[in-house]
């Protein structure tokens, strides 16, 4: 091993190179990130303006608005669904169910398959189940049918999670004075839990936000001209506003997509700074 | 005496609520495959599975019509790789950048960016994949611009987050102990981490990459913007041409298919349904595997 | 004999806390020396000064000198070069997840061999010296983590074995082992002193008596006593020493 100083030149070499590559591509992320926000920001929030967020939809305002209200329509109503079953399902899990047995298993993996089905794949089923079968047509009403089960293994996950990083003392100290095993998970986990219950919902609420693929069978790309809460019209959410406007190849139909992708952009922003801040939380609450 | 009656009852009922909550996932997953299966395998078969999985010519409006999708069976697998190639390196040297050689103030900048991109909804990445890749992939690259090229570098994008959050938990997982021994043994930094942590880590680096292969293949919105969705012949496919995936086949031609044509369509999705399930199972079994190790 | 190691006026600081505390001993060529002393003394801190893998750990500072070779082995040697002349084995086992072989052959692979009749004589030497090449020469493909924990503990120092280097540091190197392989260890130990230079930190006194030739005795940072093991242990000359050996504290 006498070549050891000569060998340990060219060794040094080979470490800084991986080095630099190594922060290279940690710089080129964040770039990557920056200039797709700043792509869009720049040229989609100079044209937003009032008429485009509060005007009726025509060819000349191509206002977003009731997409917009579609949309909030979208996410409160699939919410309303998916996370009382979502919780209980965490609930069920983390309290009541006994490890590695059958029903928990088959369950899991139920999930777990949920978890990985395309957008697409629940927009097909969701065409063939709410809109034919069922007979909803092309309705937010489909649209909210899918998504609450698309959305469901995200509430579910965190959920779990949130109840199970609440610590047993706190259980033990509720069993012990004798409060049920319900009682017990009413008044002292679910509340404990609270903010990483919420995170999975923010988490959510990105998901259907950035939706189209799954919407546009069931719920469409039909635009009103005024805001509607009819569950049983066919209304396009935001994305989908964003999608047929990309599409349309004129020069202010693209214009007004940037806009709404500016829109969806700072709601996306707005969707994880929440999160974080959550976290945050969880985690101090998790140091005390 | 009564209480306890009562706080009973509802304490089983609430315990089969909550057992019947969760059952309604496995109902659903029960759902979709019936009702996907129900409306796809019977296209799949007056079509003849064979005829439909490895005929390249797809024409619904033909006459006579033919529906074979192996050219979206092999442009699904084209891009996808392509993302691969482009976001698996990208992906795991920003992780080991993250978890060795990432100061902690630049850490709190990185790794929120990595959660953002993880946010961005598909549409926003296809609409700047439209406006910014394909003009790019024009100019430098040749052809239009809509092409396998794009939709490959999109995808390498989409699926950064992926690769990098999974490794970069498994890469942090590894024991101290193991970089010890190796700078025990006067090895530099670099090559502790790329000859020995690295490698330690890679069953949940192969689990970021078939997740990303997941995520690829599944893409919709994203690959629609930027692939030109014309189908392409086996022997006419090229990196700089537009193609048609699996998962465009079906944006592009629903809204106007009916009859056995919307049938095709549908089972499209069946096929790419279960390729998704046989994704999920190796997954299962390499997750098992490392754990019996 | 020469002096191979020369620790001079060396101070250690983590943080705010001062670990090591005005440290001034020679370590002489082919012999063993042992570092005895209570949890929290400074002994496998001094050690892992010697290889210089203090370097890995934040908010270390030291000062003084030591010396490999009469070489400033922090201002006028690379850490890469020095770790390859001094060699560690650590307290637990910690093969790397890969074979017998590559285990052994990571360290030669590393500093620049690469033909692969070299690396196999390298791996049998080295498994050769560290008594375990007939237990092993069979299933060197095999994953080193099978083995057992003294098996584990030889294939490391073996392992240490591979990159030839002068100087051997072992950190309680049998306190996670069984009677029948620690005696196996110090038997090698004692079998190889003439061709290197070893430190062994050990909290079994017995261990120091039965193989070590100086022995130094620390407290709270500071050395007490060094000298040779077995004057140290039949007539120390310092109380705190006496009180040590004798089991009134640590």
């Amino acid at each position: 091993m006498d070549r050891t100083l000569d060998n340990l030149k060219q060794r040094k070499i080979k470490s800084q190179i991986f080095k630099s590559f190594v922060w290279f591509c940690g710089i080129l992320t964040v770039g990557i990130l920056v200039y797709i926000l700043l792509f869009i920001l720049l040229k989609g929030v100079p044209k937003i303006n009032m008429e485009f967020l509060f005007g009726e939809y025509n060819s000349e305002t191509l206002s977003a608005f009731s997409s917009i209200i579609t949309t909030v329509q979208m996410i409160v109503l699939s919410l309303l669904i998916s996370v009382p079953i979502g919780v209980f399902c965490a609930i069920y899990l983390a309290e009541y169910s006994k490890r590695g047995n059958k029903p928990v298993k088959v369950i899991r993996l139920a999930i777990d398959t949920l978890a990985g089905i395309p957008s697409i794949v629940y927009g097909l089923f969701g065409m063939i189940f709410f809109v034919n079968i069922l007979g909803f047509r092309a309705s937010v009403l489909s649209g909210v049918c899918t998504i609450s089960i698309m959305i469901l293994p995200v509430i579910i996950s965190s959920s779990e999670e949130a109840i199970k990083s609440v610590p047993d003392t706190y259980r033990e100290g509720s069993l012990g004075l004798g409060a049920t095993r319900l009682r017990t998970v009413f008044r002292i986990v679910l509340p404990t839990a609270m903010p990483g219950i919420l995170a999975g919902i923010i988490l959510a609420i990105g998901r259907i936000v950035g939706e189209t693929a799954a919407l546009i069978f069931t719920s469409g790309t039909n635009v009103l001209k005024y805001p509607s809460l009819d569950l049983f019209a066919s209304q396009r959410t935001l994305a989908i506003h964003m999608y047929m406007l990309a599409s349309e190849g004129l020069p202010h139909s693209r214009d007004m997509a940037f806009a709404t992708g500016a829109i969806l952009i700072l709601v996306v922003f707005f969707i994880n700074y929440s999160t974080t801040k959550l976290a945050g939380r969880i985690g101090r609450m998790q140091n005390d | 005496m009564q209480n306890i009656k009562e706080s009973n009852f509802s304490e089983i009922t609430m315990q089969a609520i909550f057992f019947l909550s969760a059952l309604i996932s496995v109902l659903a997953v029960l759902a979709i495959c019936l009702f996907l299966f129900m409306r796809g395998i019977p296209a799949i078969a007056e079509i003849g599975a064979i005829d439909f999985i490895f005929n390249e010519k797809w024409g619904p409006t033909n006459t006579p019509a033919s529906y074979g999708i192996l050219s979206m069976i092999v442009g699904s697998i084209y891009v996808t790789a392509g993302a691969i190639v482009i976001g698996v390196p990208i992906g795991l040297l920003c992780a080991i950048f993250l978890v060795e050689f990432c100061p902690s103030s630049v850490y709190k900048i990185v790794k929120p960016a990595v959660n953002l991109l993880a946010g961005i909804p598909s549409i926003i990445y296809g609409f700047f994949g439209m406006e910014a890749i394909v003009p790019f992939v024009r100019e430098n690259m040749g052809g239009n611009g809509y092409s396998i090229m794009s939709a490959s570098i999109i995808l390498g994008i989409m699926i950064l987050p992926t690769v990098i959050s999974i490794s970069e938990s498994s890469i942090r997982a590894v024991p101290e102990s193991y970089a010890e021994g190796s700078y025990g043994l006067g090895a530099t930094k670099e090559e502790t981490v790329f000859k020995v942590v690295v490698p330690a880590a890679k069953s949940g680096i192969l689990t970021s990459i078939i997740l990303g292969i997941g995520r690829a293949i599944g893409e919709t919105m994203a690959v629609v913007m930027v692939a030109g969705n014309s189908v392409m012949p086996l022997d006419k496919i090229k990196i700089l041409k537009p193609i048609r995936t699996l998962t465009t086949n079906i944006v592009t031609e629903m809204s106007y298919a009916s009859g056995l044509h919307e049938s095709a369509l549908i089972s499209t999705g069946v096929v790419l349904f279960v390729f998704i399930i046989i994704l999920n199972a190796s997954l299962s079994s390499i997750k098992s595997k490392a754990q019996r190790n | 004999m020469t002096d191979k190691i020369k620790i001079e006026n060396v101070e250690l600081y983590y943080g705010e806390f001062q670990a090591l505390k005005n440290i001034n001993m020679n370590i002489k060529e082919n012999e063993i020396t042992a570092f005895i002393g209570p949890s929290g003394c400074g002994k496998s801190t001094l050690l892992k000064s010697l290889n210089r893998m203090n370097d890995l750990i934040e908010g270390v500072k030291i000062t003084g000198r030591m010396l490999l070779d009469d070489v400033d082995i922090y201002k006028d040697m690379d850490a890469a070069v020095l770790r390859r002349r001094v060699g560690m084995v650590f307290q637990k086992p910690n093969p790397f997840p890969m074979s017998i072989y590559e285990n052994v052959a990571y360290g030669p692979k590393t500093h620049g061999i690469k033909n692969k009749s070299k690396l196999d004589e390298i791996v049998e030497k080295s498994l050769r010296s560290a008594a375990m090449w007939d237990e092993v020469k069979d299933r060197l493909k095999k994953s080193a983590l099978g083995l057992s924990g003294g098996q584990q503990q030889r294939l490391c120092i073996a392992r240490a074995f591979s990159v030839n280097p002068e100087v051997i540091l072992l950190d309680e190197p049998t306190s996670a082992l069984d009677p029948i392989s620690t005696m196996k260890i110090e038997d090698l130990l004692v079998e190889i002193k003439k061709d290197y230079t070893i430190i062994i930190v050990t909290h079994n006194m017995q261990q120091a008596t039965r193989i070590s030739d100086k022995t130094a005795f620390f407290l709270h940072g500071k050395i007490i006593e060094f000298d040779e093991t077995e004057r140290l242990f039949s007539m120390p000359k310092n109380k705190k020493t006496e009180e040590y050996i004798t089991g009134r504290f640590g």
